[in-house]
């Protein structure tokens, strides 16, 4: 008999969402549960509710500039798409908008580099993600949305004492 | 009156939410600069005591008001932080330019 984590092999969700700011939380906190049957550490949590917290802002802010949009605002149908993926002990989680794409992503994915200064965004997003994250991919075009593929291993930090 | 926001001589303390998003960092911005250029208070003391997350836009909310106070001499203070807390105001090298406490 293997404890908690060993006994799911592949799981997987989608969701799909308006591109309001509210929407930044229900994201980090609903991949947060869909990771928990794998036993992660609070650390681990924390980590990855920050980086999908950084790539939903992301597709909200620059991908559809939706900073004014209000969660009453019936009009627009902007949408942010979550898609996590759980093999083994590999967390995946997709965040893909259709948005105004990135320009130059090399430059973009420079730490604090934003083009949003005046909006008090600090330019730490994707290296957010990477210091989170073990692994980030960014495919993006101007005019064809932005796609963000991260990817964590999850129980790498040690259960204390069990070394011995 | 928001009582998150406090002037206590020429300290502005502001009372971090559990949660620091871009969702709520617009109006911590907007109401601290308020506080700033209504009142003039020359420091401001961000209290992290309740905050249980933050992403980089807590970072936004702390250079954005880090640039306007220290124009003039000013200091901005990070109290109860937590040691997550601490790691991400560490790894965009904030510790070198406002004190951070436990």
């Amino acid at each position: 008999m293997q404890t908690g984590h060993k006994t799911i092999v592949k799981n997987e969700m989608e969701l799909a969402f308006d591109a309001i700011s509210v929407n930044e939380s229900f994201a980090r906190v609903a991949v947060a549960a869909f990771v928990a049957p794998l036993n992660p550490t609070m650390e681990e949590i924390s980590d990855i509710k920050t980086a999908v917290s950084e790539a939903v802002t992301n597709a909200i802010i620059h991908g559809y500039d939706g900073e004014f949009l209000q969660e009453n605002q019936t009009e627009g149908t902007d949408r942010v798409y979550l898609h996590c993926r759980i093999e083994e002990d590999v967390l995946q989680v997709e965040v893909r908008d259709t948005g105004k794409g990135i320009e130059d992503i090399e430059q973009a994915m420079e730490p604090l580099f934003t083009t949003k200064p005046e909006m008090d965004r600090s330019g730490m997003g994707f290296a957010f993600m990477e210091a989170f994250m073990d692994d980030l991919e960014v495919i993006s075009e101007p005019g064809c949305g932005t796609v963000v593929l991260m990817k964590k291993k999850l129980g790498v930090t040690p259960w204390i004492g069990e070394e011995e | 009156m928001d009582d998150n926001f406090k002037v206590i001589e020429n300290y502005l303390m502001v009372r971090m939410p559990e949660e620091v998003d871009h969702h709520k960092s617009v109006y911590i911005s907007k109401t601290a600069d308020e506080y700033i250029m209504q009142e003039g208070v020359g420091n401001v003391v961000f209290d992290f005591e309740k905050t249980r997350f933050m992403d980089s836009s807590g970072i936004g909310i702390i250079i954005g008001r880090y640039k306007k106070i220290s124009y003039f001499g000013g200091k901005v203070f990070a109290i109860n932080t937590d040691m997550r807390i601490r790691r991400t105001l560490m790894i965009c090298g904030l510790h070198k330019v406002i004190e951070i406490m436990e």
